[in-house]
């Protein structure tokens, strides 16, 4: 994990607060430094700020405090056009009035190429998104995905050291999302761009990129690799945001080290493993993955404490089994398990005893 | 479209062809959507549509000189137009029965309405002549009185001229009446001349069929109770004038055969003079030959004469000429219309452009409080607003009292910004803004700002990224502007009126001119087809430049 400035830092954020009102800040103190080459998302839930930090790079907003840095360069003071950083928007923002290759033509005319280097450069950038025929169309006459790749071609095509996208795969299918998260990854990682990349999907934040910070709140609550947010979240809300959980709420009761042992609001007894918990008594959190939940006793450690549950629901997915338990008097508690020969299909109604490894606990913050 | 299959029309669930079915579909379709806007088309037939093809009828239509003048038309067919002298006797003779029905009916100075458009005078001179008909009329009825008073008698003229045979010539002449007086002239006369009469004496009948159809229906009189009017006496003269006539006479022996013989034996105790020369000493400019050049070139039914003098023609004897220098005024007047409705659109477009950019970009609150403005004229009665120009513009007004008071301009020398161009431009700008602004603006609006953002991100600089992304979007919206504009000034009329002194008016003040004024609607209805046909033509010619699919009232 990179901590706040180290040297070779290509894009740096330093203490940055954004406020559009003067009354209530959208973004407060923000830090945030990327070495080149990397490919980071922003993810976080509506009006959290993620593109507001976007505007603010691109220099269509300024921060009401604090500097951001472009190659070791405070660029709070360079008009948009000058600061080079390709972008990519919501609604692709494609010119209508020009054609294709006239997009892609546009800002290489703003930099005063010649028309053979500039139509070298538009051919290569549009095969690289594989659009090569369709130069002499409007952007109208594409479909969502087509245009979707004529953006990103254009944000590309003055080659960029910088490229931000703003959900830029919103608007198409499941499908054609996921075939463009691929193309996208693909193209940032051959061409060594240096990519922001902001969406709510955690799916595709998680496949997508080398790191991911989660906005909540205008802060970033966690800026780590896509596994290590999942599988060791810091706080309850990169918890619950990121993949699915169950959470369940008490009291820290014992703390040794590496395990804790909490007790639930109902008097039952669990192991964890505390995360941003500081001594007993503190309330807290604790959060377990469906998947890392183990209804065969055999599996458990020794001394490891067990939950009562009773099946309610027992939903058939394909791959996978996905049960809904009534655990500590909470009736939304959901495991998963592995559609294997040998996997136990449970019926509702069925009393079981669940339980878990303490180091997938986590005791988090309440 | 061809079908392309070749196994054979593809058939739909019931059997029938699939076409069949489709366009049955279809149709019945296509008339329940007619029935919706059947109300609107009705409404758009009744005050659209009729009012225009009216108009273009208008425009050509010049019935009233035939309709008025049936005999005396015919008769001029075979004079030498543009000969240089007046036509002969037959053709006056006509002249006198035409114009005392006329006279009768009071249709003698519409027609010369009419033909005053052409040549001035022929007013006066058609409604002096109708009066003074009677005259020539009791020249012939006081002398044939004196040779047998049976003249005198409605019996004698009733049994002498009814009779059997000529129901044509009644119908005939009831044709004319109602031609000229425009209907009504139907139901039961009471009369028919009969046809021994019309091969007598053709001119008596035909005269005292006219009278007896007026009298019977007109003033609903019995006909075989009335003396004739003074028309019927001078047809007589007509008719004894014929020697073929006269020697009919001496074999006649039907009813009022001894009074006509009596006539014929005391001819000269009825005026010798001919009735080219009876006219002639009414009002000698009936021996003018440009009157008669008038009235011949005017007489068929349809002209072309209002399109001519619309631009600045005239149809005369040696056909189409230009008019003379100091009437020449239409050309003028469109080309300044044209002219001064590009101005002001060019204006509206340069004041317009930058409040519609404001009004699609600033925040919600501050826009409505702009749009507010913007529409406030429209809240104002248009006179109201003109009238205010007029207290701002005038040499005592108040752009030049501060001008003055700022000491930009000399008092002496105040700027003249009334009664010229410069006056109708200013306030017609001001009047037309909204309709310039309103279309502008609802396109700007659809211009999502992100347009302008990604051009600078692409590295344009605000110039840049404003006039190669954002001003080519915005141009459907001035091409939607401009036209409101340009139509709506080109057939501009109050504004005007009240500013534009005698430089700055209209080819609309004109067209008003004459519709409330003069009354020449005919002329008026050309000025108007034109001006249709020149919208029509720009509106085409920016089609085919700009394209109507890029203009835009909206998103
Ligand atoms: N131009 C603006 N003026 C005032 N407030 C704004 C403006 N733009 C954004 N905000 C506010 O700032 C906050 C953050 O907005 P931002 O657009 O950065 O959210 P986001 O994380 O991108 O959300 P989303 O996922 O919905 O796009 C929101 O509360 C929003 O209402
Ligand atoms: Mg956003």
């Amino acid at each position: 994990m990179a901590d706040g400035a180290s040297n070779d830092a290509f894009v740096e954020f330093e203490r940055v607060q954004k406020s559009y009102d003067g009354e209530t800040l959208v973004v407060k103190d923000l830090n945030l430094s990327m070495p080149r080459g990397e490919f980071l998302t922003m993810l976080g839930p509506s009006g959290s700020g993620k593109t507001t930090c976007l505007m603010m790079l691109a220099g269509f907003e300024t921060a009401t405090h604090g500097d951001i840095r472009l190659g070791g360069k405070s660029i709070n003071d360079i008009p948009p056009h000058k600061r080079g950083i390709g972008m990519v928007f919501q609604n692709y923002a494609l010119f209508p009035h020009m054609t294709i290759a006239e997009n892609l033509s546009f800002p290489l005319e703003v930099r005063g190429m010649s028309k053979s280097e500039r139509e070298g450069k538009i051919k290569r950038a549009l095969d690289m998104v594989e659009m090569g025929d369709f130069g002499g169309r409007r952007p109208a006459q594409l479909s969502g995905g087509q245009q979707q790749r004529v953006a990103l071609a254009r944000a590309l095509v003055f080659e960029p050291e910088l490229v931000l996208m703003d959900e830029p795969l919103g608007a198409l299918d499941k499908q054609l999302r996921e075939k463009m998260q691929f193309e996208i990854t693909h193209l940032a990682h051959n061409l060594g761009i240096t990519t922001v990349y902001v969406t709510h999907d955690q799916t595709e934040a998680l496949t997508m990129s080398d790191r991911v910070a989660v906005f909540d709140d205008g802060r970033i609550q966690q800026l780590a690799s896509p596994d290590t947010l999942y599988e060791s979240p810091e706080n309850s809300f990169v918890a619950q945001f990121i993949g699915e959980n169950n959470t369940l709420e008490g009291t820290i009761k014992e703390l040794k080290g590496e395990t804790c042992i909490v007790e639930l609001d109902d008097g039952e007894i669990i192991d964890a493993k505390p995360v941003n918990v500081d001594k007993v008594g503190d309330r807290t959190l604790v959060s377990i993955r469906p998947e890392r939940v183990e209804i065969d006793g055999s599996r458990l450690q020794e001394g490891a404490h067990t939950l009562d549950a009773e099946v309610l629901e027992f939903i058939y997915m394909g791959d996978i089994f996905r049960t809904r338990l009534r655990v500590a008097g909470k009736d939304d508690f959901i495991i998963k398990t592995r559609n294997a020969p040998d996997q136990q299909r449970l019926q509702p109604g069925q009393k079981i005893k669940i339980g878990w490894l303490a180091e997938d606990c986590r005791a988090l913050d309440a | 479209m061809s079908d392309s299959t070749d196994t054979g029309p593809v058939l739909a669930a019931d059997g029938s062809p699939l076409k069949q079915s489709l366009a049955r579909a279809l149709r019945r379709e296509k008339m329940r959507a007619l029935a919706l806007i059947a109300p609107l088309l009705f409404f758009v037939v009744l005050t659209f549509i009729i009012p225009i093809l009216s108009m273009l009828f208008r425009s050509v239509e010049n019935q009233i000189v035939s309709d008025t003048m049936p005999g005396t038309v015919a008769a001029i067919q075979d004079w030498d137009t543009g000969g240089g002298e007046a036509p002969d006797e037959l053709v006056f003779q006509h002249l006198f029965i035409d114009l005392f029905n006329a006279s009768e009916a009071k249709e003698h100075t519409k027609l010369g309405t009419r033909l005053n458009y052409e040549q001035t005078g022929l007013s006066s001179l058609f409604r002096t002549s109708g009066r003074r008909l009677d005259d020539i009329g009791e020249t012939f009825q006081d002398p044939l009185e004196e040779i047998d008073p049976a003249f005198e008698e409605a019996d004698f003229w009733y049994s002498m001229m009814n009779g059997e045979g000529g129901e044509g010539l009644l119908e005939e002449r009831r044709d004319m009446w109602n031609a000229q007086v425009g209907g009504g002239m139907d139901g039961d006369v009471g009369f028919v001349p009969s046809q021994s009469m019309i091969d007598l004496l053709p001119w008596t009948t035909t005269a005292y069929t006219d009278w007896a159809i007026w009298a019977a229906i007109e003033d609903e009189d019995v006909v075989a109770e009335e003396e004739p009017w003074e028309a019927v006496y001078g047809a007589l003269g007509i008719d004894l004038r014929n020697p073929e006539t006269v020697a009919a006479i001496a074999d006649y022996d039907g009813p009022g055969a001894e009074q006509l013989q009596a006539a014929v034996a005391n001819m000269d105790q009825l005026p010798q003079t001919s009735f080219r020369e009876a006219f002639a000493e009414m009002d000698e400019d009936w021996l003018d030959p440009e009157v008669w050049d008038t009235i011949a070139v005017y007489s068929p039914r349809f002209t072309s004469g209002y399109f001519l003098t619309a631009v600045d023609m005239k149809l005369s004897a040696e056909g189409v000429t230009a008019q003379p220098e100091d009437r020449q005024l239409y050309i003028k007047l469109f080309n300044r219309t044209l002219f001064m409705s590009l101005v002001i659109t060019g204006s509206c477009i340069l004041l317009g452009y930058p409040v519609a950019w404001l009004l699609a970009n600033l925040p919600l609150r501050t826009a409505n409080v702009l749009m507010i403005l913007v529409l406030l004229p429209f809240w104002t009665s248009l006179l109201v607003r003109t009238s205010a120009w007029k207290v701002l513009l005038q040499q005592q007004g108040v752009i030049n009292e501060i001008l003055v008071w700022l000491g930009f301009v000399d008092d002496a020398n105040r700027l003249i910004l009334m009664n010229n161009q410069t006056g109708t431009i200013i306030a017609m700008t001001h009047i037309l803004l909204p309709f310039m602004i309103l279309p502008l603006y609802s396109v700007m609006k659809t211009i999502d700002p992100s347009y302008l953002r990604a051009a600078k991100s692409l590295g344009a600089t605000n110039i840049v990224a404003f006039w190669r992304v954002y001003f080519p979007q915005s141009v459907p919206g001035i091409g939607a502007g401009s036209i409101l504009v340009f139509i709506l000034s080109i057939g501009y009329y109050i504004t005007p009126e009240i500013v534009g002194g005698t430089d700055g008016v209209f080819i609309s003040n004109r067209i008003a001119y004459h519709i409330s004024s003069s009354l020449n609607w005919g002329l008026a209805a050309a000025l108007g087809s034109i001006l249709l046909v020149v919208v029509l033509v720009l509106y085409w010619l920016y089609d085919r430049i700009v394209g109507i699919d890029n203009v835009k009232l909206g998103g």
